[in-house]
């Protein structure tokens, strides 16, 4: 296994080049697996700041006695062991559920074992990565400048949009990051939701316990490596964010 | 004419606390006035209609803001009231115009926002963030935001708390400009004697959630027949006492300090006679100091008593001096440095009779 810097091939042509390369060294990098995943965390991320958004500033803003109860459930992805959650999600998505047959009806296949299925369980188990970092950005902002910008006939959408989204950038990007880089790791929502289908559902965390089951440990190791890069990075945008190291936002 | 008759209750945990309020504002400058945590904010809150009061109403003119028996509550967004907080409450990530022009829209937003930079005289400033500016530019900025919404009502909370001398009396000229062009009911908040004086028509002394004198700076502020309006007008020494001697004939009468011998030549107050319990109230910058027994003095209380220490604050010395009861004594610099005063040091105090408030207990 040699896949040091400095012997990789710098003819530019990218990560086909460097994907033939790894083949050539006998180390299969599952590329396919891999932007099935950049895919599913995509798309995730990108829904659960459109849900999140609303969600959060209602957690943050809410006076509702029984809030709390929302709080409990959104966060309930944290604690509950994945093959939990992807069970029920199976079952709410199966042929048997009113929404399995819905979809069902409309589109003439079943939800389960399909990427929208893929989709939907990585949103419910994604959820609170999203939504506890935005609630605590929008927390943050000091509610007198809410306040002034009430008494200066904003809107409570204005208010929102002009003063509290700009002032809590840190907690956006940290939902926006932490929901991509959750999604990409997850293993056992996907196996119950979404099988092993190569192409469809095979994500890199199946495939690296695929791989260790046929004893293939170096592959394992170069998948288990871009996932851990590409966590630490996801790390260090977080934590720098909220460290001020970069500030573009204001 | 701003109308006010509220009550509100808070039953936190960590603060029960209930305003209860009745005053009228004509337009001018009205000066709220009280101790932190006496419901001054939550008063103005009440106004802008950030809180919701439990019962009573607010109006200015024939405008309801708030009326509990009518279920009438207009939203702060409606009111078009000025508020200018005691923290500012500028926007950090906007720019001084677009702070200024936030409550502004279309076409009006440049030239009003052009107009009011100008005539505040920031206009350099118009690119810069709050963080960026000084306290008292920080201040125009926020006193500009609220003006230029042509309010009908204008809220300013400690406004100039956190601002030197000078600023502050530039500060205070400009609203005093404006006031005259705009004659609109303005609510100023201070707990600082001197802005009482300078700014207010009228003044409303809050305490404990409760309005309990109002009137001209000069009627309220200069004699206090409550104890605690004395405190807050600064009467650095309050003492109990018990009168001794009724002097009619010289309209005045002798007070006798609890605890000490030390007896005071005040005003005659309708008290009764005998042993009646009261409060003397002197301001430390009311009360002389001599090294040597002063003679030939038209002040009828000369007592002897030694420094116990001396403080510098703000470019005055705050001596405590013990004669018998300890006094706060405010002094300039040069008086200190003339006299060679220092702990320790034998001193007689002169007090006017007119200087001795007396308050009935």
């Amino acid at each position: 296994m040699n896949i040091a810097a400095g012997s990789w091939p710098r003819t530019g042509r990218g990560l086909s080049i460097l994907a033939a390369h790894i083949e050539v060294t006998r180390i299969r990098m599952d590329w396919q697996a891999f932007w099935l995943t950049i895919r599913l965390a995509v798309v995730v991320a990108a829904i659960l700041t459109v849900v999140g958004l609303p969600i959060a500033y209602w957690m943050t803003y809410s006076r509702w006695r029984w809030k709390f109860l929302v709080e409990a459930v959104v966060a309930l992805p944290i604690v509950l062991p994945p093959t939990v959650l992807g069970f029920y999600v199976l079952v709410a998505l199966g042929s048997r559920s009113p929404v399995g047959r819905w979809w069902q009806a409309l589109t003439g296949h079943t939800l389960a074992f399909t990427f929208t299925g893929l989709v939907i369980g990585s949103i419910v188990y994604s959820l609170p990565f999203a939504v506890q970092p935005f609630a605590a950005g929008f927390a943050s902002v000091d509610s007198r400048l809410l306040a002034a910008s009430a008494t200066l006939g904003a809107s409570r959408l204005r208010t929102f949009l002009r003063v509290v989204l700009p002032l809590s950038v840190p907690g956006l990007v940290t939902g926006v990051v932490l929901s991509f880089a959750h999604t990409m790791g997850e293993f056992g929502v996907v196996l119950m939701v979404g099988g092993n289908i190569p192409g469809v559902t095979r994500t890199v965390s199946i495939d690296i316990y695929d791989r260790v089951q046929a004893l293939d440990y170096a592959s394992a190791n170069q998948t288990a490596l871009v996932l851990l890069g590409i966590s630490f990075v996801a790390m260090c945008v977080v934590y720098g964010v909220n460290r001020r190291v970069w500030v573009w936002w204001k | 004419m701003l109308e006010i008759r509220i009550s509100k209750r808070f039953a936190n945990v960590e603060r029960k606390f209930s305003l209860k309020a009745e005053c009228a504002c004509a337009p001018g400058i009205t000066i709220l006035f009280g101790a932190s945590g006496a419901g001054k904010t939550t008063l103005l809150d009440c106004i802008a209609g950030l809180t919701t009061p439990d019962a009573g109403r607010i109006a200015v003119g024939n405008r309801v803001f708030f009326d509990c028996e009518q279920g009438l509550n207009l939203a702060v967004q409606r009111r078009g009231v000025g508020y200018v907080f005691q923290d500012l409450a500028l926007f950090p990530h906007l720019s001084a115009e677009e702070n200024i022009g936030y409550g502004l829209s279309g076409k009006e937003r440049t030239t009003r926002t052009d107009e009011i930079l100008e005539s505040f005289r920031i206009a350099h400033l118009r690119k810069r963030k709050p963080r960026e500016i000084s306290g008292g530019e920080r201040q125009r900025v926020a006193l500009a935001r609220a003006l230029v919404i042509d309010p009908c009502v204008l809220l300013l909370d400690e406004p100039l708390a956190a601002l030197d001398a000078v600023t502050k009396s530039k500060m205070i000229d400009d609203l005093q400009a404006w006031n005259r062009a705009h004659r609109i009911p303005i609510i100023y908040v201070t707990h600082s004697r001197e802005e009482v004086f300078a700014l207010g028509e009228r003044v409303v002394v809050l305490e404990k959630g409760k309005i309990v004198a109002q009137g001209t700076p000069h009627d309220v502020m200069t004699a206090p027949r409550q104890e605690s309006v004395a405190q807050l007008v600064g009467f650095e020494n309050v003492f109990d006492g018990a009168v001794v001697a009724v002097l009619e004939y010289r309209g005045t009468m002798r007070c006798r300090i609890a605890g000490s011998k030390v007896e005071l030549e005040t005003p005659l107050v309708r008290v009764k006679s005998g042993v009646s319990p009261v409060r003397v109230g002197i301001r430390a910058g009311d009360i002389l100091l001599a090294t040597v027994h002063p003679q030939g003095l038209s002040a009828r209380n000369v007592l002897p008593g030694r420094v116990l220490s001396l403080e510098e604050r703000d470019m005055i010395v705050i001596a405590r001096v013990d004669c018998g009861v300890e006094m706060t004594v405010h002094l300039t610099l040069a008086a200190r440095d003339v006299l060679e005063l220092q702990p320790g040091r034998e001193v007689w105090l002169v007090v006017k009779t007119h200087s001795c408030h007396v308050m009935a207990k």
